[in-house]
C-alpha cells in the first residue's frame, strides 16, 4: 500500500478550473450591462470638448446623433481634410439634415417624437460656421432640443488651460 | 436492474469557459462604454419673417459676450480671460440694481442689471470661433447661473441644488429656477475672421 501511495504523489494534481466559466460569465454579464451597442462607424474624428456643467442623456431611444469633424485618415483622399457632417454611417451635406431629422422623428412614437434630442458630437477644432449651419438646419426641421456632447472635465483648471 | 442503477456520468463542462470567452469577446468588440453627456440647450424656433420690433431691452440689462475668430473674449467692452467670465456673469445677474430681488447679494451698480428677471446674457460668436471655445463659453455662462442657484438653495433650503432629484423635488427645483431664470440669447454669428 505504501508503495502505491508514493507513486501517486509524484505527479502534480491538475489545477481545478471548474470555477473558470463562472468567472468569465461574471465578466460577460458585467460587459452586457455596462456597455451599449456601437451605433455607427465613425468616419470623422471627434475629439469632444471639455465641460463641467454636463447632463446625462437618460433615454438612448430619444437621442439622435449628428457628427461633425475632419474626415479620418483613410477617407482623406476622397473627402479632403475640411470638417464634414456625418449622419448615420455616411458623410452628408447640410441639406440632408432636414430629411434625416424628419425620418428619425417618424420612426418614433408620437410622445417620444416631442422629446427627441439632437446630440451634436463635434470635434473641438471645428469652426462655429459649420455648427451654426447645422443649428439653422435643425431649427428649420423643428428639432429644437439639442445637446452639445462633451467630456466631463476633472476640474475647472483643466478647462481654462489654453491647449484644450 | 443493476445496469439501470448505474450513476449517470458527469457532463463535461470543460468547454463552458471557451463558450463564455467567445461571448465575452463578442461583447467587447461590438459595444462601447462611452455614455452620452453634454450641455443641454434649446434652440429658438425658426421663423421666416423676422420679428419686426423686438421688445426693447435696456442696455444695462444686457450682458454682451463676444468671441472672435481667435477665440478671444470681449465681455461688456472689456478683454477677458475665460477663467474670469463666470464671476463676471454672476456679478451681472446678481447685481439687483432696482432692489426688487430679495435673495440677491449684488453691488447694486447703476450700470449693471436691474434684477435677475430682467438680466439677459447675449452671446455672439464669429464663424471662425472654434467649437471648443464656444462650448467653454456656454459652459461658463450656464455654470454662473448654476452657482447662483446653488447658493440660493443652500441659503433657503439648506440643501444642495445639484443633488436634488428631478422627480421628488420638482416644486423646489421650479422655485429655484424661477429665482434665477436662465436667459441666454444667441445672436447670429459674425463673419469677420471666418
Amino acid at each position: 500500500m505504501a508503495v502505491i501511495k508514493k507513486k501517486k504523489d509524484k505527479s502534480l494534481p491538475a489545477v481545478n478550473t471548474s470555477a473558470l466559466p463562472d468567472i468569465v460569465f461574471m465578466l460577460l454579464f458585467f460587459f452586457m450591462v455596462a456597455t451599449v451597442m456601437r451605433e455607427v462607424d465613425l468616419k470623422v474624428t471627434v475629439n469632444k470638448p471639455l465641460a463641467t456643467e454636463i447632463q446625462k442623456l437618460e433615454r438612448k431611444s430619444l437621442v439622435t446623433y449628428i457628427y461633425a469633424g475632419a474626415p479620418r485618415q483613410n477617407y482623406q483622399d476622397k473627402f479632403g481634410r475640411s470638417p464634414r457632417v456625418q449622419l448615420n454611417d455616411s458623410f452628408a451635406s447640410l441639406d440632408d439634415i432636414q430629411p434625416f431629422v424628419i425620418q428619425e422623428r417618424e420612426e418614433k412614437s408620437e410622445e417620444d417624437a416631442a422629446m427627441m434630442t439632437m446630440s451634436i458630437k463635434a470635434d473641438k477644432e471645428v469652426k462655429m460656421g459649420l455648427i451654426t449651419d447645422i443649428k439653422l438646419q435643425l431649427r428649420k426641421a423643428q428639432a429644437l432640443k439639442i445637446n452639445y456632447s462633451s467630456n466631463p472635465a476633472k476640474n475647472v483648471e483643466a478647462l481654462y488651460s489654453l491647449d484644450n | 436492474m443493476a445496469r439501470n442503477k448505474r450513476a449517470i456520468p458527469e457532463i463535461n463542462a470543460g468547454s463552458m469557459a471557451d463558450i463564455a470567452f467567445l461571448l465575452l469577446i463578442f461583447y467587447l468588440v461590438t459595444t462601447t462604454m462611452d455614455t452620452d453627456k453634454g450641455i443641454n440647450r434649446k434652440l429658438p424656433p425658426f421663423d421666416e419673417e423676422l420679428v419686426e420690433d423686438p421688445p426693447p431691452i435696456k442696455q444695462r440689462n444686457i450682458f454682451t459676450v463676444l468671441v472672435n475668430s481667435n477665440d478671444q473674449l470681449l465681455v461688456e467692452d472689456e478683454y477677458l480671460q475665460i477663467s474670469e467670465l463666470r464671476a463676471k456673469a454672476m456679478e451681472f445677474v446678481d447685481n439687483n440694481g432696482d432692489g426688487s430681488c430679495e435673495h440677491c447679494k449684488g453691488y447694486k451698480i447703476s450700470t449693471s442689471s436691474d434684477n435677475p428677471e430682467k438680466a439677459v446674457v447675449s452671446l455672439q460668436n464669429d464663424r471662425g470661433t472654434s467649437y471648443g471655445m464656444y462650448v467653454k463659453v456656454q459652459n461658463e455662462l450656464v455654470a454662473a447661473y448654476e452657482d447662483l442657484r446653488e447658493r440660493y438653495a443652500q441659503e433657503k433650503y439648506g440643501r444642495s441644488y445639484r443633488s436634488m432629484g428631478e422627480e421628488e423635488d420638482k416644486e423646489v427645483l421650479k422655485e429655484i429656477k424661477l429665482a434665477y431664470p436662465q436667459k441666454i440669447s444667441e445672436a447670429e454669428p459674425l463673419n469677420i475672421g471666418g
